[in-house]
């Protein structure tokens, strides 16, 4: 394994994530421009199954504990130093996720390696991993280099299309044995989330708004726009931490991943965690008071304007027009 | 029960963020900083718990440009003691800094026993790392990360917290203290202060100011920028301008034409 590039498999609940497949495919096209192995590691207990789907790495490494059942990042980050410690890769490629967050930094302190946040994308330059981060809630990208190995690369979801990591190949998988402690971490029950009054998974418009609607009085004007789509109203994070909408209309890393027909992004900044959870919709339309807001490198349509000043105008468009077809 | 919550200061990204001549690295004369915002959930996780638990809560910060707002806002809010570091090297590394912030919880008396460590999740910033698993690997303690709400057991051992998960799923976890949290949001938004109560605390309150222990080389592999620009891939949104009632209608007719409504 000295020299390859890894891929840690993100698993949880008995499944592997689509990240795992996304993450896969960046790691597969660097190995490749490397000439090196491509290595999947995967942690869990009696979950070695899931390795077959991993196809698209050369080889799997699955570790098999009890401690590794659920994601805890502690166990975790102890059973991946274990099995890298002499292995040496070039650079590990973990998902930057809910399951995996915190197992990138703890790893790298573990291995005495340099971690990087945040990474979207990686070049090879003169042989040398370049990671190419997007900070500063998206609206910075910096290049970056981690001296030593291996470089603890923290990957964002949605760096490749998940297709381009699943293989029907069933790779080779070798087993690894590690020897964890009790942690003092334990995973007591998963609360699922309550099925909200609507189903946003479902339907073909949506309006999410952001921190730029400014008040909860003004959820009011977004809900008109929505009414008038025949859709329904979402949020961002900031606006569901206010107590504005209800958690079930949370869009984004710890929300629902959605794709309807048409998105509206209202006062969005389009930070990567919401930008996950909305980018594979079909039309995108933002609009945002800030003209460097990174909602608009993904919008298909951006509006520079204050969300609430626009509001109207643009739910009595749509009204006209819905009348006008109506009658036409 | 004692609660230490680990505040920093990061660029406000709602300001333009400009780069500086080296190309590498954001033109500190243009920058704004403000709490963390995770950091400022992770404070009002710890005034709930003193409110529910009659714990007392210190904030601990490194010192920054606009800091002493902060930290005098978090004794405003109700924070007990507010610690600042001063004496270090500018632009550490989160890694860096949370060697500091460990060093200081370690040695600056008054600082343990604690059964909390509360920060937020992770900052915009945070490049190499996050403060929460690194303070909590310095110190020997447990760490979770992502929590949005905290209970302490009645025998004061364990604390039960909520972690996110994708799709809107929490987990709910037994903690043995004292642990490290990385704090994703408060169980209530963040209350607020007004600028007269944090006046006042500037008037009848101090900060005390810890000396920065000195940083050994530590063999710390560094990871180094070699370019910083903004974020401008070539795919962009079509702009459209124009008063709102001209926008509505570009829009309106675009929308119209794919069908959409």
């Amino acid at each position: 394994m000295t020299g390859s590039i890894c891929v840690l498999a993100e698993q949880w609940r008995g499944c592997l994530s689509d990240v795992t497949y996304e993450t896969l495919a960046l790691g597969r096209e660097v190995a490749d421009e490397l000439g090196v192995p491509l290595t999947a590691i995967l942690a869990g207990w009696k979950a070695k199954d899931l390795a077959r789907s991993l196809g698209a790495a050369d080889t799997v490494l699955y570790v098999d504990h009890p401690q590794l059942l659920e994601p805890v990042p502690q166990p975790c980050a102890e059973a991946l130093a274990q099995v890298l410690q002499g292995r040496r890769p070039r650079a590990l490629l973990v998902p930057l996720t809910n399951v995996s967050l915190g197992v990138s930094t703890l790893l790298s302190i573990r291995l005495g390696a340099a971690a990087v946040n945040f990474c979207k994308e990686i070049r090879v330059v003169d042989g040398r991993l370049q990671a190419v981060c997007v900070m500063y809630g998206g609206k910075i990208e910096c290049t970056v280099e981690a001296s030593g190995e291996p470089a603890i690369l923290g990957i964002w979801p949605g760096a490749r299309p998940a297709d381009k990591g699943r293989s029907d190949r069933v790779p080779p998988i070798e087993e690894a044995t590690v020897s964890l402690g009790e942690s003092p971490v334990r995973l007591k029950k998963y609360i699922d989330p309550d099925a909200g009054d609507v189903d946003l998974g479902k339907l073909e418009a949506l309006v999410a708004v952001g921190r730029g609607i400014q008040s909860k009085d003004n959820i009011a004007l977004a809900e008109d726009l929505a009414k008038a789509l025949g859709g329904a109203v979402a949020g961002s994070r900031p606006v569901i931490d206010q107590g504005w909408l209800p958690l079930s209309r949370q869009i984004g890393k710890s929300g629902l991943t959605v794709k309807p027909k048409l998105y509206v992004a209202l006062g969005i900044s389009g930070a990567p965690e919401h930008v996950e959870g909305m980018k594979d919709s079909g039309l995108i339309v933002a609009v945002n008071s800030d003209p460097h807001a990174p909602i608009f490198n993904i919008a298909h349509y951006g509006i520079v304007a204050d969300v609430v000043e626009t509001l109207p105008s643009l739910t009595a468009a749509v009204e006209t027009r819905r009348l006008a077809s109506h009658h036409a | 029960m004692h609660i230490l919550v680990l505040l920093k200061m990061a660029p406000d990204v709602v300001e333009e963020l400009e780069i500086a001549p080296d190309g590498k690295s954001l033109d500190l004369d243009y920058l704004r900083l403000i709490l963390s915002e995770s950091d400022d959930h992770a404070l009002e996780e710890a005034l709930l718990l003193k409110e529910r638990h009659n714990a007392k809560v210190t904030v601990l910060a490194l010192d920054a440009p606009e800091v002493d707002d902060a930290l005098f806002t978090a004794l405003a809010k109700g924070a007990d003691r507010a610690v600042k570091v001063v004496g270090m090297d500018t632009g550490l590394s989160t890694r860096q800094a949370a060697r500091v912030l460990s060093q200081v919880v370690a040695h600056q008396p008054g600082l343990i026993p604690m059964d909390l460590i509360l920060t937020g999740v992770q900052a915009i910033d945070d490049l190499d790392g996050l403060i929460a698993p690194l303070v909590a690997d310095d110190l020997g303690m447990p760490y979770l990360g992502i929590v949005t709400r905290i209970g302490l057991e009645a025998s004061g051992q364990t604390a039960v917290a909520i972690k996110e998960y994708p799709g809107g799923v929490r987990g709910e976890f037994e903690v043995r203290l004292p642990a490290v949290l990385g704090v994703q949001a408060s169980e209530k938004p963040p209350r607020y202060v007004p600028v007269a109560k944090v006046r006042a605390a500037m008037k009848t309150q101090k900060i005390d100011c810890a000396p920065a222990p000195a940083l050994a080389d530590g063999g710390w592999p560094l990871t180094q920028v070699v370019e910083m620009k903004r974020n401008e891939p070539a795919g962009h949104a079509e702009m459209l301008e124009g008063d709102p009632e001209d926008v509505s209608e570009k829009l309106c007719g675009i929308l119209a034409g794919r069908g959409l409504f």
